[in-house]
């Protein structure tokens, strides 16, 4: 096997774990401990596609950031272990049932999808990605390239879409501060 | 063996392998010159008794902490307990290994960048990822330890990891600004075309940074996580023998890299002092290696100095500094180094040269205010009589 296809189907693998046990682990901290995994298998598949710069984004904000924080939630919510809860509930049957649906579907469009494909040529050229045309001269790195869509052929959305962070941002402050006074 | 197999494998094996090795030891000998500068800054000795000058200590040290017993606490998180020291002490290596040591170097044969990992274009944001991970070793293992000072320390930490890597972000966009690329390499290929290093505009910047550094690694004024008098040993209470050894070289080796990583966006990394100046390159007598490795000793000696210097902060009030002042200050210091690197090189220089006389005057200023007297001589003066 060559060795870019092994590591694919080692990270992908460790994508899969990961996912697996987050939903199959009983302790939340285990569970958010699998998702760190996941996490860092999908920056590793995205250095493989050659997108660098949203691997280290999907490190810095999701394992870096967002998961600290669920680790900080869960240690705060969750002092006491609690061993003796039942791991299935009543939900059990519906959700396996809804479960298999799901599977059947999104599997049914990635099977169609591959067969269709099969013998192509890829669609994109991962290198040719991560090249920019500013001006006369070509950029290297896909950091200008997302750089350059962002901020010159998107600007608007983009900005619009901070802002609604922000207005997110304000709001909670704003809820937390109302529960903050409540207790004082 | 063939060309390819010495350049994909055993190449960067023997570099990661010396990486390691490099942070372990000094690690150590650090811990020497730590004890030792404190023992002068303190007017008293530090160890003396094993080797010439007590140099021997720490390998003594080593020794000690390897053939102690490892307890893990009976209700622990076995596996969790195990993953705690790992995951801190693998992103001090790895941010290490991002950062380049010198430019090509050849050996046996073989020639080679001198930085472990690849010269990756995103490189800076990767050194930031990586050393977002290593918070989980000090969450985990306080967590872990299913013990009530551990699990607060590591509380604490986490809040304030998060809160001031925002300031060190930014502090690193500054740098990114002025060199105009994200990849170590051509950052320090920037500061020589400049011919300024980034300190002088970056000054605000580069101040940020360190203090940020400070924090992140958990050294005083800001060891909270640790802090002995309120918490015991902070996260690492339950660890004990090697596991504890590597909880400390993980401080040490964090702080190597956090030097590094300053000495290549603010000092020039490898280049000499005056990179453009022609009649000082007799100054280049002196490998590339040992002026980076130079001024990162210089960065370790001021984190030391640090210790014996500044007092601990309260909580409340190290969250205050992060996020009501290095925040906004670093937002302001990033409107305007962007300013200034848009003018290009001579805007770098102008800014530079602005804060370099700013820090003057105020030093001047400083110097010239009466001091307040002793207390010794103000009691002389009023009067007070010390009784026996």
């Amino acid at each position: 096997m060559e060795p870019g296809l092994f590591f694919f189907w080692l990270f992908s693998a460790v994508v899969v774990v990961g996912a697996v046990g987050v939903v199959v682990m009983r302790q939340p901290i285990h569970s958010a401990l699998f998702l760190l995994l996941s996490f860092l298998g999908v920056a590793c598949l995205y250095v493989q596609a050659r997108a660098e710069l949203v691997a280290a984004v999907q490190v810095l904000v999701y394992a870096g950031g967002v998961m600290v924080l669920f680790l900080y939630t869960i240690m705060l919510v969750n002092v006491k272990r609690q061993r003796t809860e039942r791991y299935l509930h009543r939900q059990a049957v519906p959700a396996l049932g809804f479960g298999f649906l799901f599977l059947l579907v999104v599997g049914g469009v990635v099977v169609n999808e591959a067969r269709a494909l099969a013998g192509k040529a890829p669609a994109a050229d991962p290198a040719a990605l991560a090249t920019t045309v500013i001006g006369s001269e070509t950029v290297l790195g896909n950091t200008q390239a997302v750089g350059w869509v962002l901020y010159r052929d998107y600007l608007l959305p983009f900005e619009i879409a901070s802002l609604f962070l922000l207005v997110a941002m304000i709001g909670a402050v704003v809820l937390g501060k109302r529960t903050m006074e409540r207790f004082d | 063996m063939s060309e390819s197999l010495v350049h994909n494998v055993l190449v960067p094996f023997v570099k990661g392998l010396l990486t390691v090795i490099l942070v372990a030891t000094a690690a150590g000998i650090l811990t020497w010159i730590e004890r030792r500068g404190l023992g002068r800054l303190q007017i008293r000795k530090g160890p003396n008794r094993v080797g010439p000058a007590g140099f021997f200590q720490w390998i003594a040290d080593v020794v000690k902490l390897v053939f102690k017993e490892d307890v893990v606490p009976s209700r622990a998180e076995k596996v969790i307990h195990l993953l705690g020291p790992l995951l801190l002490f693998m992103p001090a290596v790895v941010v290490l290994g991002l950062v380049p040591w010198g430019p090509e170097l050849t050996l046996f044969g073989v020639t080679t960048p001198l930085h472990a990992a690849a010269d990756v274009n995103v490189a800076l944001l990767l050194i930031l990822a990586v050393s977002s991970i290593g918070v989980y070793g000090i969450i985990l293992a306080g967590w872990s330890s299913n013990s009530k000072y551990p699990l607060l320390g590591g509380l604490r930490s986490a809040a304030q990891l998060i809160s001031y890597e925002v300031p060190m972000g930014f502090a690193v966009v500054a740098a990114v600004l002025m060199a105009g690329s994200l990849s170590m390499v051509e950052i320090i290929e920037a500061q020589k075309e400049a011919g300024v290093w980034f300190v002088f505009p970056g000054l605000v910047a580069f101040f940020l940074y360190f203090v940020s550094g400070v924090a992140e690694t958990n050294r005083t004024p800001f060891d909270l996580p640790e802090a002995e008098s309120e918490l015991v040993g902070g996260f690492h209470t339950e660890y004990s023998g090697f596991r504890w050894a590597i909880f400390f070289m993980s401080e040490y080796g964090n702080m190597i890299s956090i030097g590094a990583v300053a000495t290549t966006l603010f000092f020039g990394g490898w280049l000499r002092p005056f990179p453009n100046v022609a009649w000082l390159s007799f100054l280049d007598v002196v490998p590339a290696f040992f002026w980076f490795a130079g001024k990162v000793f210089l960065f370790l000696l001021v984190y030391i100095w640090f210790r014996a210097t500044f007092p601990r902060y309260r909580f409340d009030q190290l969250m205050a500094l992060g996020w009501k002042a290095l925040i906004p200050i670093s937002l302001g210091n990033l409107f305007l180094v962007a300013l200034a690197a848009l003018w290009g090189a001579a805007g770098l220089k102008v800014l530079g040269a602005v804060l370099v006389l700013l820090v003057a005057a105020g030093l001047v200023a400083a110097w010239r205010r009466p001091a307040r007297a002793s207390v010794t001589t103000r009691m002389a003066a009023e009067k007070v009589e010390v009784r026996a």
